[in-house]
């Protein structure tokens, strides 16, 4: 993302927008400036933003004006007055940013907007975990950190090295070259995302085991990781995860559950 | 829509509280299909069920590719600073689905979330449906309204380097929207602007809820939890 110094005012309403805050007014020329080391290509500035689309001469002037009397201007927060931020074409490895970034975009390797992820929430009609068995999902980066693919190596190597093994069908298992070590293509390690998810299955009774590994590594980690565990009901709508959640100490407040509505129909 | 996933609240906190309130303001219902599975006749499917939400006055109802009932406009005037339309339109969500994505309906209160489910099931759409709330209201809408639980995910909070999160209340706001368009830093300020009285929480509410590319940003919640930090209930 770059926003055009033709267009800008500096008026900072894109400051804050920024979920990564890459976005800053530059001294010397009196502009916003994207820090491209730190944009994910979110597009949120871009498409979040309403937009007016006024002279930038007219309102650098008005701004001159009111700044010399000390008068405060009251403007709308989330609108760009002068349509002054554009979006990039984008080349690999930097296109990664945005297919992890922008919900907008559908992961190719799965189809689905967001972070490309199905989990259990169609677990209905596909049956992807199992009674017995235990989903994870590891999100990097989340909740408005970024992480930079190096971190989630770091992670998923050593997780590999405990012998799980990765959902296939997930965008960051298809960006690896050995998914048996967990080793992601090199050539996009140095990239920051807003956010992506790790998947993996085991059993249930694995569940105590894991969840300390991802502890431990969390400490290595340069970013924040959201972690969720989820399995199948019995047939009384009983799931065992719970007990096992509530014996090892995790806050387990909040979930999604399956209501089992979903049937195949093709 | 593991967008709905990580909501932050006090459950979550780093030091654990005692007691945290409940969260009794915050349901949402979503459906999402799968490809070759459940997918035909997807769009009506979809148009459907944010149709029979509505009946049960939804907070917000989103599709995850296009957005909510509040959007930002490409469109703006000048006069916008003095008279800004913060009217929702939910009928531009639902014209506006194409095809794959993930719909959903967000509700400030159980009866209303629990009516939508047991209507939800009556209709038979087809097409996997879950609550995304606290495990134990989710657990007991399902033994109301006779459905028997497919799967769970819980959520297990937050990880690693939680000292580059911000405080509880502006958490709270921002990760209403769990893709992360909605920033903490402006969370932050709209927290600022309504303490100064430059703007309502209603407004301030709104202007958030742009961000969220999905419709789960839940608008009456977020008022709630600026008036709170108002006078300093939190």
């Amino acid at each position: 993302m770059r926003i055009d110094p033709d267009k800008c005012v500096a008026c900072g309403n894109c400051l804050p927008v920024c979920p990564v805050g890459a976005i800053h007014i530059d001294p010397d020329i009196g502009r916003a400036v994207v820090n491209e080391d730190q944009c994910v290509e979110c597009f949120a500035c871009f498409r979040g933003m309403s937009k007016e689309h006024l002279n930038p001469v007219m309102v650098r002037t008005i701004r001159r004006i009111a700044r010399f009397f000390r008068f405060r201007f009251d403007p709308e927060p989330d609108i760009c007055p002068t349509d002054a931020i554009v979006p990039q074409e984008l080349a690999w490895p930097r296109i990664v940013r945005r297919a992890f970034s922008d919900p907008q975009v559908p992961h190719e390797s799965t189809g689905i907007h967001g972070r490309g992820t199905a989990e259990v929430k169609t677990n209905d009609v596909t049956d992807r975990v199992k009674e017995g068995e235990a989903g994870f999902v590891v999100e990097f980066g989340r909740p408005g950190v970024g992480a930079r693919f190096r971190d989630i190596q770091r992670v998923t190597s050593a997780l590999a090295d405990c012998g799980v093994e990765f959902e296939k069908n997930n965008p960051v298992t298809s960006l690896m070259t050995d998914a048996s070590r967990g080793l992601i293509r090199e050539d996009i390690l140095n990239e920051k995302i807003l956010s992506a998810i790790v998947e993996i299955k085991t059993g249930l009774e694995r569940v105590p085991l894991i969840l300390r590994k991802i502890g431990e590594l969390s400490r290595e980690a340069d970013t924040v990781i959201s972690v969720g565990v989820s399995t199948r009901c019995d047939g009384m709508g009983n799931d065992a995860l719970r007990a096992i959640l509530e014996r090892e100490g995790y806050p387990m407040y909040r979930g999604k559950t399956n209501l089992g509505l979903g049937r195949v129909t093709i | 829509m593991t967008n709905t996933l990580h909501r932050y609240s006090e459950h979550y906190a780093f030091e654990r509280t005692p007691n945290p309130q409940p969260i009794k303001d915050d349901y949402i219902v979503f459906a999402m299909a799968s490809r070759g599975l459940n997918d035909d006749n997807l769009v009506e499917k979809y148009r459907s069920f944010l149709r029979l939400a509505l009946k049960y006055h939804p907070v917000n109802i989103g599709d995850a590719s296009k957005g909510g009932m509040l959007q930002p406009r490409q469109d703006m005037n000048p006069t916008a600073h003095w008279r800004r339309d913060h009217t929702a339109d939910p009928e531009r969500v639902i014209a506006g689905i194409e095809g794959h994505t993930t719909v959903a309906a967000v509700f400030d209160n159980y009866q209303a979330m629990k009516d939508f489910v047991g209507e939800v099931e009556r209709a038979a759409l087809g097409i996997s449906v879950n609550i995304s709330a606290p495990m134990d209201d989710a657990r007991r809408c399902c033994e109301e309204t006779g459905i028997t639980r497919h799967s769970v995910e819980y959520s297990i909070g937050f990880r690693g380097r939680v000292d580059k999160l911000p405080d509880g209340t502006t958490l709270e706001l921002s990760t209403m929207c769990g893709h992360g368009m909605v920033s903490a830093n402006f969370a932050r300020k709209m927290i600022e602007w309504v303490k100064e009285n430059r703007r309502s929480p209603e407004e301030a509410a709104c202007y958030m809820a742009r961000f969220c590319i999905c419709g789960v940003f839940n608008i009456h919640r977020a008022e709630r939890i600026f008036k709170e930090a108002c006078i300093l209930k939190r």
